[in-house]
């Protein structure tokens, strides 16, 4: 199941928290209490130009200096503190999440063209897979991510997420089946500037994971939804498609619909097909992907999960259920359901 | 005669009482088993091979043929095998030879690895209300794409992608050359490749003119030999395959005996009428991989870049690092031929035991040329002791991108693995050239049944697909989590990335 909701303001306006709360625990019974997580976008003004890490730690001993010694070998931390939380009685607190503003220093990273996201990646990577009892879950630039095991409205509150304001939420609620909820289970996935959530079940995970850990990024998280983050960050950022594109290669048109397209799509949409077979999604999903200018919704090939895109004014709404979507906005007249596999984008023009 | 007779291989009966003296077995026997005499029809029974044509052809199943009727005393190391190829060799002095693939009892991985399928947290998709996607393309792709942007809208592709193959399967049928194989089995074959949307081998024994109406579904092949190659053969051909080696006997060439090069043979091949045909075991102009590299280039050179080349090698102990390495040759595709590859004649001795199993042979490859980067070079084609469409769902999620048969083909159309292809009296009209043999295969009605054979594989690929909720081939190569090891060790698993059933 899952329920997921997601919203964009094309003006950039600022949302708090507390209406996509309320539209996510609508949606409780598409979860089982096991995960939930919010991610917003401009929710750090003061470090915007800095990478604000999420970090999930054990203890605060070992892997909070270790991965205290891994940034300050990249870059700069130029500020730090504990995630305010506030105890929920669903939520036993495994984890204590901390956060980092960080500077890297980009002339340490030759070999890129965007050497200090390259930083940033590699740290990700770095710690999720070697450092024992830390695990980042949010590392974008005036971005982040809020979760953990528990029901909407329990991680809302632990994390008080209506002291939050961005102009882009993405918020889900879980319910396991391939892996255990656990923390770093929890949507939405972020790396960098991407956000994912999920709702469905990644029959071609097998092949997604070898094919982009071949590009040098770690699946680590058990779980299929992170290799959609991942999948999103090469395709776009490393590899220059639009995300239009990206999400064409990810779901893309059946070959009996790319043979009736005009021979220069047609093209276009064989050498997506051909490049990047291996990045293809399939089996049943409905996905929202943010980043800090646009939200993207895109469903299987055969719309094996539910996805509902409402509009209003400013506003583009990507949800599991109308309800939630009406939940936010009682006003909104225009709700619709996108075809099968074609991605609709809510994009900022401020 | 120290040694004498031995125990016959197979005894034939004849059921006196159904037998109406009609005399088929007599005509369709080549091996001399059966002839009439005026108390009936008498048996030498030592000559039967189980080819089977005498039952498939008697209309009161008049015939048995029972196997081993009289063994030799068991023993568990000096079999009836060990103990009778000695006898031979003890007689002869030379290398023993055999038809067919491996005939040692390995363990077959295949049988070890299951599917999987979904239930409740996603959805099986029916092949039959929904679209679903076997279309495979063989080649080279490239690692990315460039655009250019002209504006919101207005995006172009600037990479060029060279050619690939369309199959509308993946499923192929591997090179078996004319001169080994009939020339109405390759008709056969042809047809129903050009039928169904995918392709065949012409194996290493040129293009006969019967076949060019089929030439967009030929691959032509490049062999040590280089029987029957020029620039009209290269030219006519889909694709160029180079073979360095075949599974069934690894590190050594082929030799197709004088008999069987009769005039037909002879001009396809463009050598004497009634020569052997000897391929040598390296190509003389590849000692090294840069050699290779200059035969993949100067191919395409010939062929003015509009053909992909393929490179078959047998599957050995380093098969990962050589196909690496031809990825690195500009070669389109590799074809990564299993020691359980067939054969019309090997040395047992190979067939037997030298090279390993397609199965690992794939998955080493796979694996290896993701971790290089470089799995967009080249095309895998798995081969080798594909025996159904399992067989093809399983080495595509171990990396293959497509699947060549060969045995199944055959069988297809009537051979019953007897492994006597070497004599060429194959008494279904496939491995032979005797024309009255040859007659007896209609290459219209064993087109039907080839074609049958990889429609219905097709078919139940498309199902197994549906049920682990694939509709897409692309999403099952390299799936191996799509795979579980049933009853395989740790390290056997850990080449296969694989895990155990229940993990």
């Amino acid at each position: 199941m899952c329920g997921i909701i997601g919203v964009i303001d094309k003006q950039r306006e600022l949302m708090d928290g507390s209406s996509i709360r309320d539209a996510l625990s609508i949606m409780d019974e598409r979860g089982s209490g096991e995960g939930a997580g919010y991610a917003a976008y401009g929710v750090y003004p003061d470090y915007a130009d800095l990478y604000a890490i999420h970090v999930f730690y054990d203890n605060l001993v070992e892997p909070k200096a270790q991965v205290e010694d891994l940034l300050e070998t990249w870059g700069m931390i130029e500020h730090d503190e504990e995630i305010p939380t506030f105890e929920q009685a669903g939520i036993p607190k495994i984890h204590t999440p901390w956060r980092y503003f960080f500077r890297p220093k980009t002339r340490l990273m030759q070999r890129s063209r965007t050497p200090d996201d390259e930083i940033v990646k590699h740290i990700v990577m770095e710690v999720n897979k070697s450092i024992k009892g830390a695990l980042i879950f949010s590392s974008g630039k005036n971005i982040g991510v809020f979760k953990a095991s528990g029901w909407p409205e329990e991680v809302a509150d632990f994390y008080r997420v209506e002291k939050y304001e961005g102009y882009l939420w993405l918020a889900h609620n879980r319910y396991p089946t391939n892996t255990p909820g656990w923390w770093g289970g929890a949507h939405p996935f972020n790396l960098l500037n991407w956000s994912v959530v999920h709702n469905g079940e990644i029959t071609s995970y097998g092949t997604n994971r070898r094919y982009i850990e071949s590009f040098g990024y770690d699946c680590t998280m058990y779980t299929d939804t992170e290799v959609v983050a991942y999948l999103m960050d090469l395709l776009v950022r490393r590899h220059g498609l639009t995300q239009e594109l990206a999400v064409r290669a990810l779901a893309p048109p059946f070959w009996e619909e790319i043979e009736r397209m005009p021979e220069d799509i047609q093209r276009l949409n064989t050498a997506l097909r051909l490049t990047y077979g291996s990045a293809m999604m399939n089996g049943p999903f409905a996905i929202a992907v943010a980043s800090p200018d646009s939200i993207v919704g895109f469903s299987d090939r055969i719309k094996l999960r539910p996805l509902v895109i409402g509009e209003h004014d400013n506003k583009v709404f990507i949800s599991s259920e109308e309800a939630a979507i009406r939940t936010v906005d009682s006003a909104i007249k225009n709700i619709y359901m996108p075809k099968a596999g074609h991605p609709i984008v809510g994009r900022t023009v401020a | 005669m120290i040694i004498g007779s031995r125990p016959t291989k197979f005894q034939v009966v004849i059921d006196k009482n159904q037998c109406m003296l009609c005399g088929r077995c007599v005509d369709n026997c080549s091996y001399g088993v059966f002839r009439m005499e005026p108390e009936g029809i008498i048996t030498n029974t030592r000559n039967c091979v189980a080819c089977h044509r005498c039952i498939s052809q008697c209309p009161r199943d008049a015939i048995t043929i029972m196997e081993r009727p009289c063994d030799y005393r068991s023993h568990p190391v000096w079999t009836a095998q060990v103990k009778e190829n000695i006898f031979k060799q003890a007689e002869s002095g030379k290398i023993l030879l055999g038809g067919m693939g491996n005939a040692q009892q390995y363990p077959i991985l295949f049988d070890h690895l299951v599917l999987d399928a979904c239930q409740v947290t996603n959805p099986s998709i029916d092949p039959l209300r929904e679209p679903m996607e076997l279309r495979t393309y063989i080649g080279k792709k490239p690692r990315q794409l460039e655009f250019i942007q002209k504006s919101d809208s207005d995006i172009s592709l600037v990479t060029e992608l060279v050619p690939n193959l369309k199959l509308e399967t993946p499923i192929m049928i591997g090179h078996m050359s004319y001169g080994a194989i009939s020339l109405n089995a390759h008709k056969a074959m042809a047809k129903a490749v050009s039928d169904i949307g995918t392709f065949m081998g012409t194996g290493e024994g040129g293009l006969h003119e019967a076949l060019y109406p089929y030439q967009e579904h030929m691959i032509v092949q490049v062999a040590s030999g280089r029987f029957g190659v020029d620039v009209n053969y290269l030219e006519r051909g889909a694709a160029i395959e180079i073979k360095i080696g075949q599974g069934a006997k690894p590190g050594i060439g082929g030799h197709l005996p004088g008999e069987k090069v009769c005039a037909d043979v002879s001009c396809t091949r463009m050598i004497p009428e009634g020569s052997d045909a000897i391929s040598p075991a390296p190509h003389h102009d590849i000692y090294s991989i840069e050699d290779l590299k200059q035969l993949v280039i100067s191919l395409k050179e010939a062929t003015e870049w509009k053909k992909p080349v393929f490179v078959k090698i047998a599957a050995v102990h380093n098969v990962a690092a050589i196909a690496a390495g031809i990825a690195r040759s500009g070669a389109d595709a590799v074809v990564i031929d299993g020691f359980r590859g067939g054969t019309g004649a090997a040395p047992s001795v190979f067939r037997d035991h030298v090279g390993i199993p397609i199965e690992a042979a794939v998955a080493a490859v796979d694996t290896k040329l993701r971790r290089q980067g470089i799995r967009n070079e080249v095309s895998i084609i798995a081969s080798g002791g594909i025996r159904q469409s399992a067989d093809v769902a399983k080495a595509i999620c171990l990396g293959a991108d497509a699947v060549y048969i060969g045995t199944a083909a055959l069988v297809a159309m009537g051979c019953r693995v007897c492994g006597t292809c070497y004599r060429g009296l194959c008494t279904w009209g496939i491995a032979t050239q005797r024309p009255d043999l040859v007659a007896r295969l209609d290459p219209e009605e064993a087109s039907h049944n080839v074609k049958n054979l990889i429609d219905a594989w097709t078919l139940e690929l498309a199902e197994l697909m549906g049920a682990a909720g694939i509709n897409s081939i692309e999403s099952l190569r390299g799936n191996r989590d799509r795979l579980r090891g049933y009853m395989l060790d740790q390290s056997m698993l850990d080449v296969l990335d694989v895990k155990a059933i229940g993990a």
